[in-house]
């Protein structure tokens, strides 16, 4: 049955209460003020609609059509099995495992760590550390943006991690979010905290993998806090079952010398939309966005990017990549703001998309706001067709259509993959792109 | 007969560039077509291949006895078949050992061998690497990405030493390179020279042909074959351009 809008708004609102009333008992009081404020806005925000120019080509009327349950889980052998498959870190390294956005302790490890390092998921985290009590929902703006403002009424559990000052994590984190479509559509609010210390380092991967068939909802924020001189490096894939609906957005904070990578890759959901901003907000940061969106089908896979140059001498690179086929549609919005004190900043965008069939499409827009007047920007878009040429080449040589196209594409979008810092998860990557690929 | 060309026409958006061939070429045997700019040397090379890009309206060809022009260009490789490209296409982010290792294996995998592992096919391209003098950096770039004109020719002859093609057809290998480089190209293909191989040597000028000896010499003109001889016939050409060819033309069939 499909729902209007307005209606649709106002059973968030209802079913807010109820999980207001659930959580009263245990939660934090600054914890139920900051779900409280999150409510409010979206209560004035409301969804957004194609009227707004940042989601002029993203409809999300799909979205607010179904009436969504708070989504509950099971947890059976196929399950588990499958987990094990498409986990990468195995038993003895760190990972944090959701099913349907619920937390399972007993598929989650922590291997070794440095001392001092903290993994584990936010539910805990916003009863025990300060840190989280400190910064949670201080990066990602609730007050302004809709869907953040719905997780953060709503959101629960996620992945807390915090690097002490000074201290390098070698082995990579994963997180991991699968979701199993069940008989009644469902939603959940991931939300995941990552503080890197003064002059620490840390590597993530989250992964969004689903199974099954049915309709789920997954709205996802991560706010990511690069204190000076941190190092961090994001990786993000979403391949979530086809009619599933996937919104996430990132907030990478990059402080004095820091540096902040992202890697946004998009292969699944009905509707995936992924918003990644990365403010550099001190002297000589550093931002690094990667984003590669391979499509099918009626997919509509959006990307928003801002980068906020705040500071002198900061720099940002971005490159991202799309391939769509069918009947889907790409989007990528890439803003680059650069402020007025943002002296010498050196950024550097590009958009590249391969086009497959006459009846897929890309929108994409590079938005430049320079407000300094020493700076360096450059930005390109190119919207391309798979060169014949290649191809009759890689004939000509004996090797098959088919395998010369993929071929083609696998090189296209390993330009984006080889970014990837973790290699069994870039191998992974490669095997979801074949996959995705032969459909 | 290897190959048995019988009036083949064709045409690319309506335009007939190809306007009857005739051409035999047995197992062995080296042949060179010569002829101006325009007269379709080209683009026979790229019919044989395969390339789309043209449609052949008329004719048949015949390879190895089977009908060529009803075979994928992919089918014709795997048959034997080898374009030396007069632009090779620069492919990045495909190494070329992944590469080269892909084309060699369909082959084998066609004809019925076993595939070879990456161990064994770093061994059989080391030694042909070696045979043809070649830099062995090249092998991990990039299919021809960043490549000088004079590598990308190189890269070309060593696919072909590495695919070991039964027909092989050199779309103006010599064109851009200077003598220094076209004798080490030469020198490439004089040593892939074999009874058991025929070479079709296309080329606008006789330079090339004092390096590749030619059992035979035709010479393409508006696309037709206009004169067939011995390798005596192409320094006939050098010595008297191909404005000559005009007279040899009979007057109805002057443009």
């Amino acid at each position: 049955m499909a729902i209007a809008l307005k209606e649709s708004e106002e059973l968030y609102l209802k079913d807010f209460r109820e999980f207001e009333n659930r959580q009263a008992a245990t939660a934090p009081a600054w914890l139920s003020k900051l779900r409280t404020e999150g409510m409010q806005a979206f209560a004035e925000l409301g969804f957004p609609t194609t009227r707004l120019e940042d989601w002029k080509y993203c409809n999300v009327a799909p979205i607010t059509r179904v009436r969504f349950q708070p989504a509950a889980y099971e947890l059976d052998d196929r399950i588990q099995e499958w987990i094990e498959e498409i986990s990468f870190s195995g038993l003895d390294g760190t990972r944090l495992v959701f099913v349907n956005g619920h937390y399972v302790e007993e598929l989650s490890t922590v291997g070794e760590l440095p001392a001092g390092t903290k993994v584990t998921n936010l539910a805990k985290a916003v009863t025990q550390s300060e840190a989280a009590a400190e910064r949670l929902g201080r990066y990602a703006s609730h007050k302004t943006h809709p869907f953040v403002a719905l997780n953060t009424a709503f959101m629960k559990d996620g992945a807390f991690i915090e690097v002490p000052k000074g201290v390098v994590v070698e082995n990579p984190i994963e997180i991991l979010y699968v979701s199993t479509g069940g008989e009644e559509p469902w939603v959940a609010h991931p939300r995941n905290l990552v503080i890197a210390g003064q002059g620490s380092q840390v590597t993530l991967v989250e992964s969004y993998v689903g199974l099954g068939d049915g309709v789920y909802f997954n709205n996802a924020v991560t706010e990511i806090v690069a204190e000076d001189n941190a190092h961090v490096d994001y990786a993000k894939l979403q391949s979530e079952s086809e009619a599933a609906f996937h919104v996430a957005t990132v907030l990478a904070y990059a402080a004095r010398n820091a540096a902040a990578a992202t890697h946004s890759i998009q292969f699944g959901a009905r509707l995936g939309r992924e918003e990644v901003t990365t403010v550099l907000d001190g002297e000589g940061a550093e931002g690094h966005l990667y984003g590669l969106y391979v499509t099918n089908g009626q997919q509509l896979i959006d990307n928003h990017t801002t980068i906020d140059h705040a500071q002198p001498h900061c720099s940002s690179r971005e490159y991202y990549k799309g391939i769509l086929d069918g009947k889907s549609t790409g989007v990528f919005n890439g803003k680059i703001l650069v402020r007025k004190d943002a002296q010498k900043t050196d950024s550097k965008q590009s958009d590249q998309n391969l086009l497959l069939s006459e009846t897929a499409t890309i929108n994409t827009k590079p938005q430049l706001e320079i407000f300094a007047d020493d700076v360096r920007c450059t930005h390109g878009a190119t919207i391309g067709q798979i060169d014949p040429e290649s191809i009759f080449y890689l004939r000509s040589r004996g090797i098959g259509l088919e395998e010369a196209r993929n071929l083609l594409m696998v090189a296209f979008a390993g330009e984006i993959i080889h970014h990837v810092k973790v290699g069994p998860f870039q191998r992974q990557l490669k095997a979801a792109l074949l996959a995705k690929m032969r459909g | 007969m290897l190959l048995e060309i019988k009036n083949l026409h064709a045409n690319v958006g309506g335009n007939e560039i190809l306007k009857g061939i005739d051409l035999k070429i047995g197992l062995g045997e080296v042949h060179a077509i010569m002829g101006p700019n325009g007269s379709g040397k080209s683009t026979l090379a790229q019919v044989l291949a395969g390339r789309d890009l043209y449609a052949v309206t008329k004719g048949e060809v015949l390879y190895d006895g089977k009908d060529l022009l009803d075979m994928a260009p992919e089918d014709r490789a795997r048959e034997g078949i080898f374009l030396a490209f007069q632009y090779p296409v620069e492919i990045p982010g495909v190494n070329n050992t992944y590469f080269l290792r892909a084309a060699l294996n369909a082959g084998r995998k066609h004809r019925g061998q076993e595939e070879l592992d990456a161990m064994d096919f770093l061994t059989y391209i080391r030694e042909k690497i070696k045979l043809l003098e070649m830099d062995d950096t090249l092998l991990n770039r990039p299919v021809n990405e960043g490549f000088s004109g004079g590598e990308k020719k190189r890269n070309e002859i060593f696919q072909m030493a590495v695919l070991e093609p039964k027909l092989a057809i050199m779309d103006e290998t010599d064109s851009g390179l200077d003598i220094d480089a076209l004798k080490t190209v030469a020198t490439g293909v004089n040593s892939l020279r074999s009874k058991e191989r025929s070479i079709i040597v296309v080329t606008h000028y006789q330079r090339l042909l004092n390096y590749i000896v030619p059992d035979f010499v035709h010479v393409l003109s508006n696309g037709r074959i206009v004169k067939s001889g011995g390798k005596e016939l192409a320094l006939e050409l050098e010595d008297k351009g191909y404005s000559w060819l005009d007279e040899t033309v009979p007057a109805n069939e002057r443009a």
